[in-house]
C-alpha cells in the first residue's frame, strides 16, 4: 500500500493509498483541529452527565443538575408572578372609581383585562368584544345597565338574571303575545309605533296608545328606555336582539331575557376589576362622575339591549 | 498512475500536523512603516471612539458612536438611526462586502495585510514578544530552552501582558453599546449588566487565544475569507510575487561570479522568511499563507541593495506584470495596474449604493405617522346611528427636543375624531398633541361619522407645529355598515 509518491501538479506528497487510481494528497491537518473534537466530546460526556439526556424505558436520565424544561418554564413563571404581584397589589388596593387616576395601574389593568377576556368573554362577546344578535356590543355607547367603570364591574360581578343572587341586573319583560296579553293585531301596533321612533314605520294612534299603558313603565313615555331597570332605548339605532320588523315583533310577542354569568364567585376581584377597565377602554366607557344612574333623558342614551351592530344584514 | 517501486519506508504516516511555531524577524522598509501606521491608526480608532463626544443637546447620549440597544438607537456624530431605518446599517455592511471586493480588486489582498483584526493584533502581540524574548533567533533559543526560573518570568510576563492588551481590547467593545465613562465606573464597582462581563470575557479569551496563539493558522485554517479571495484572485491582481525567472537558480554571490548565466539573483539568505509573520515562503508561489503585508519585500529589497542588484525581486505585482517584465517590457506603475475594468466597476457599484445612502440620509423625515385600523371589528354603530371607527395612530417625533404636532382628517365630510385624553365632548377634525423627544407616540382614536356615511378611504395628516414644520399622511379606510337596515 505505501505507494508515496510526489504529485506533479501540487508538489505535495500522496498518503500512498489508491482506490481505483484516486489517490490522496498528504495535507495533514493541524492538530489543534483535533483537540477541537476532543474538547467537544469532553463536553458531550459532561452534558449527557449534568442534563437529562439518555431515554430509559420509562423515563429518561434525569441529570445531575436537575434541569427540566418544566422546572425551567415553572421557574419563569414563579418569577413572572413575583414581577406582577406589586401590580396586583395595587390594583387590589385601589378602588375601581380612582383606577382612573393613576395611568400607569389603568394601563396594566386595561393590559391584564384584554387577556383574561380573551379567555372568558369572547365565547359571547366576540374577540372583538363586537358582540351578535343577543350579545352586546361592548365598544359602542349603549349600555343598558350602565357603561361607567363601576356599573361595569357590577355586572361583571353580580350577571344578569342570575338566579339567587340579590345583586344581580334583573328585569323582566313580559312575552306580550305568547302569554295571551296582546293580541297579535295589538302587537303590530306596537311595532309600527316602536319602529316609527326611528322612522322605520308610520306613527299610529293605537299603537301610542297601547305603548304608553304596556310599556312607558319600564321603556319610559318617551320609549328612551331605563337602566334601573335595564329597559332598552327604543328609540336608537342600536338593537340587541335585531331592529327588522319581525324582529321587533318577536321581541314583544316573547321576551328574550339573555343571561350572563356572574364572575365574582368565579374570578377573583383583581381580574374582574381588569375586565371592568379593559371594558371600559374600548370606546364606550363612560366617565364615572358623569353616570349617575339611570335617568331615562341622560344624554348618553340608555337602551336597548343592543348590539345590531356590524355585520347585520 | 501509480510509481510502480514501492516507495522506502518512511516515519509513519500522520494526518495531524504540529504547528510550526513562528518567530518573525524584526524588519524595516516602507512596507514595514506601512503597518506601523495601519497599527497606530486602527487600534486607534477602535480603543478610542467610545470616548468622543458629540452634544446632542438634553434629550439624547453624548456618546459620539453608540450603539444603544436597550433603546434601539444608534448613533454615529450627527446621524441617529432608529430601527426602522435600518437599511442604512444593511447599506453600509454591503459597501463594507463590495470594499473588500473593491480593494481586492485594486490592490490584493491589502484587507488581510494591513488591516484584519486578526492580523493587527498579532502585529501587535508579535511586538510584545521581541519586546520580552527579543528578536527571532532569541525567541526560538527560549522555546526551545527547558523550563527554568528565567522562562517561567518571561513567559509569565508576556502572557501577563498578552491578557491586558486581551481585557482592554475586551473592555473597549462593550463601551460603544453604552455610555463610555459611566459603563467604566458600573464595571469596575461591579454594576454593569452581566452581559457586559460576559462580553468582556469571552473577547478577552479570544483576542488572548487568536492573537497570542493562534496567529497564522486563523488565516491559515479558520478564515473563510483567504478561500474566497482565491477565487478573486487571477493574474491581473496585485499580490506579493516572487520573480522565480529572476531569482533561480538560487546560488551564493561566489557561485553567481562562477556561472552569471546559471545563477539568479536569490542568494536563499531565507530572509524573506525569516520575516514573514506567517513563516511562508513566498518563494513557493502564491498561497493562502501569504496576507500579502509586504515585509518580504522590504527584507528582499535590503538585501538587494546590498548585493548591488536591482530591487523588486520579490516585489508587489500582477502575475501579468511579471510575464510583461521577464519578456523585458518596462515595469508598469501599481496605480494603471489597480485601475482595470472590474476594479472600475466594483467602485461603480460601490459608490452608487454610497450615494444611493447619503441621498436616502438627507431626504429622510424626522417625523413619521403610522395608521393601524381596528379590523375587529370593523366599525361599530352608536346609538344615535353615527358610525365609529378606531384606529391606533403612531406619532413619530425622531428629533432629539419634544415638538408639538397636529393631526388632521382630510375627507371623510362631517366626522369628528378625539382621544381618550380628549374624551368625547371635545371632539374635531384636529388633534393637538405633545410628542416627546426620541420617541413613538401611540394615540387611540375614535372617528365618528355621521349617519349615513360610506365606507370611504380618507387621510390622516400629520404637520409639526414648530418652526422647522414638516409633516407626513397615512391613508386609511373608514368602515360602514352597508345600508343601514
Amino acid at each position: 500500500m505505501a505507494n508515496k509518491r510526489i504529485d506533479e501538479a501540487t508538489g505535495v506528497e500522496t498518503v500512498g493509498h489508491s482506490w481505483d487510481g484516486i489517490e490522496e494528497l498528504n495535507n495533514p491537518l493541524p492538530r489543534w483541529w483535533l483537540w477541537t473534537l476532543y474538547a467537544s466530546i469532553v463536553f458531550a460526556i459532561g452534558y449527557v452527565i449534568v442534563y437529562p439526556a439518555i431515554p430509559l424505558a420509562n423515563k429518561g436520565t434525569e441529570g445531575l443538575w436537575g434541569w427540566t424544561s418544566r422546572g425551567q418554564l415553572a421557574d419563569e413563571m414563579k418569577a413572572e408572578d413575583q414581577r406582577r404581584a406589586g401590580t396586583l397589589a395595587a390594583l387590589a388596593a385601589t378602588p375601581i372609581e380612582q383606577l382612573a387616576s393613576k395611568p400607569d395601574l389603568m394601563r396594566a389593568a386595561i393590559e391584564g383585562g384584554r387577556a383574561a377576556f380573551r379567555v372568558n368573554c369572547v365565547q359571547c362577546h366576540g374577540s372583538g368584544a363586537a358582540g351578535s344578535v343577543g350579545y352586546p356590543n361592548l365598544r359602542d355607547d349603549d349600555w343598558l345597565w350602565g357603561g361607567n367603570i363601576k356599573d361595569i364591574e357590577t355586572t361583571l360581578i353580580n350577571g344578569i338574571r342570575q338566579p339567587g343572587n340579590d345583586a344581580t341586573r334583573q328585569s323582566l319583560m313580559p312575552n306580550f303575545g305568547k302569554d295571551g296579553i296582546l293580541p297579535p293585531a295589538d302587537i303590530a301596533a306596537v311595532t309600527d309605533h316602536v319602529l316609527s321612533l326611528t322612522g322605520k314605520s308610520t306613527a299610529n294612534a293605537k299603537g301610542s296608545e297601547l305603548f304608553a299603558a304596556n310599556c312607558a313603565v319600564c321603556h319610559g313615555a318617551d320609549a328612551k328606555g331605563g337602566r334601573q331597570v335595564g329597559a332598552p332605548n327604543l328609540a336608537d339605532a342600536i338593537w340587541l336582539y335585531g331592529g327588522k320588523r319581525e324582529q321587533v315583533s318577536g321581541s314583544i310577542h316573547q321576551a328574550h331575557a339573555g343571561v350572563m354569568p356572574a364572575w365574582g364567585g368565579k374570578l377573583d376581584p383583581v381580574t374582574i376589576k381588569m375586565l371592568a377597565a379593559y371594558v371600559h377602554s374600548l370606546g364606550g366607557g363612560e366617565d364615572f362622575v358623569a353616570a349617575p344612574a339611570a335617568t331615562p333623558a341622560a344624554a348618553a342614551p340608555a337602551t336597548p339591549a343592543t348590539g345590531e351592530t356590524n355585520a347585520q344584514p | 498512475m501509480l510509481s510502480p517501486e514501492p516507495a522506502p519506508k518512511a516515519a509513519p504516516l500522520s494526518y495531524y500536523a504540529k504547528r510550526k511555531a513562528v518567530f518573525p524577524k524584526v524588519v524595516s522598509g516602507p512596507f514595514r512603516r506601512f503597518k506601523w501606521l495601519m497599527l497606530a491608526v486602527t487600534l486607534g480608532i477602535y480603543y478610542l471612539t467610545p470616548w468622543l463626544r458629540w452634544d446632542r443637546g438634553a434629550y439624547a447620549p453624548d456618546q459620539a458612536v453608540l450603539v444603544d440597544l436597550a433603546n434601539r438607537r444608534f448613533y454615529m456624530f450627527s446621524i441617529e438611526i432608529w430601527p426602522h431605518e435600518f437599511y442604512f446599517v444593511a447599506g453600509l455592511l454591503i459597501m463594507a462586502g463590495i470594499g473588500l471586493f473593491l480593494i481586492t480588486s485594486a490592490f490584493g489582498r491589502a484587507w488581510c495585510g494591513y488591516s484584519c483584526p486578526q492580523t493587527i493584533w498579532t502585529d501587535l502581540f508579535q511586538h510584545v514578544d521581541r519586546l520580552i524574548d527579543g528578536d527571532r533567533n532569541a525567541q526560538a533559543r527560549l522555546e526551545a530552552a527547558p523550563w527554568g526560573p528565567q522562562k517561567v518570568f518571561k513567559r509569565g510576563l508576556k502572557w501577563s501582558i498578552y491578557l491586558a492588551i486581551s481585557f482592554w481590547t475586551g473592555g473597549a467593545w462593550i463601551m460603544y453599546f453604552a455610555d463610555a465613562p459611566t459603563l467604566t465606573v458600573d464595571f469596575w464597582t461591579g454594576q454593569a449588566a452581566p452581559v457586559a462581563y460576559a462580553t468582556v470575557a469571552i473577547l478577552t479569551a479570544t483576542t488572548f487565544v487568536f492573537g497570542g496563539f493562534m496567529r497564522e493558522q486563523v488565516c491559515i485554517y479558520m478564515c473563510p475569507w483567504p478561500r474566497i479571495q482565491t477565487a478573486m484572485l487571477d493574474e491581473k491582481s496585485l499580490i506579493v510575487t516572487y520573480k522565480d525567472w529572476r531569482g533561480e537558480q538560487r546560488g551564493s554571490v561566489k557561485a553567481k561570479e562562477r556561472a552569471p548565466d546559471l545563477i539568479g539573483d536569490c542568494v536563499d539568505c531565507n530572509q524573506c522568511v525569516a520575516v514573514c509573520p506567517t513563516g511562508y515562503d513566498i518563494r513557493n508561489g502564491p498561497d493562502i499563507a501569504c496576507i500579502t503585508c509586504g515585509l518580504c519585500i522590504d527584507a528582499c529589497d535590503k538585501v538587494m541593495v546590498q548585493l548591488g542588484r536591482p530591487r523588486g525581486l520579490i516585489d508587489y505585482a500582477t502575475l501579468e506584470d511579471c510575464e510583461h517584465e521577464r519578456a523585458g517590457g518596462e515595469r508598469r506603475s501599481i496605480l494603471k495596474t489597480a485601475l482595470h475594468w472590474r476594479t472600475l466597476v466594483y467602485f461603480g457599484v460601490w459608490a452608487a449604493i454610497g450615494v444611493g445612502l447619503l441621498f436616502a440620509l438627507g431626504t429622510r423625515q424626522r417625523i413619521d405617522l403610522s395608521v393601524a385600523k381596528d379590523r375587529n371589528p370593523p366599525f361599530m354603530l352608536l346609538s344615535n346611528g353615527q358610525v365609529r371607527n378606531d384606529y391606533t395612530l403612531k406619532l413619530r417625533n425622531m428629533e432629539t427636543r419634544p415638538r408639538p404636532m397636529s393631526v388632521t382628517l382630510e375627507g371623510l365630510p362631517g366626522a369628528v375624531m378625539w382621544t381618550d385624553e380628549m374624551g368625547r365632548e371635545s371632539a374635531s377634525r384636529e388633534l393637538q398633541l405633545t410628542v416627546a423627544p426620541d420617541q413613538t407616540k401611540p394615540v387611540r382614536v375614535y372617528v365618528v361619522a355621521p349617519q349615513g356615511t360610506e365606507e370611504e378611504e380618507f387621510t390622516f395628516v400629520l404637520a409639526a407645529r414648530d418652526r422647522e414644520a414638516g409633516g407626513d399622511r397615512a391613508e386609511t379606510r373608514f368602515d360602514a355598515p352597508e345600508e343601514s337596515e
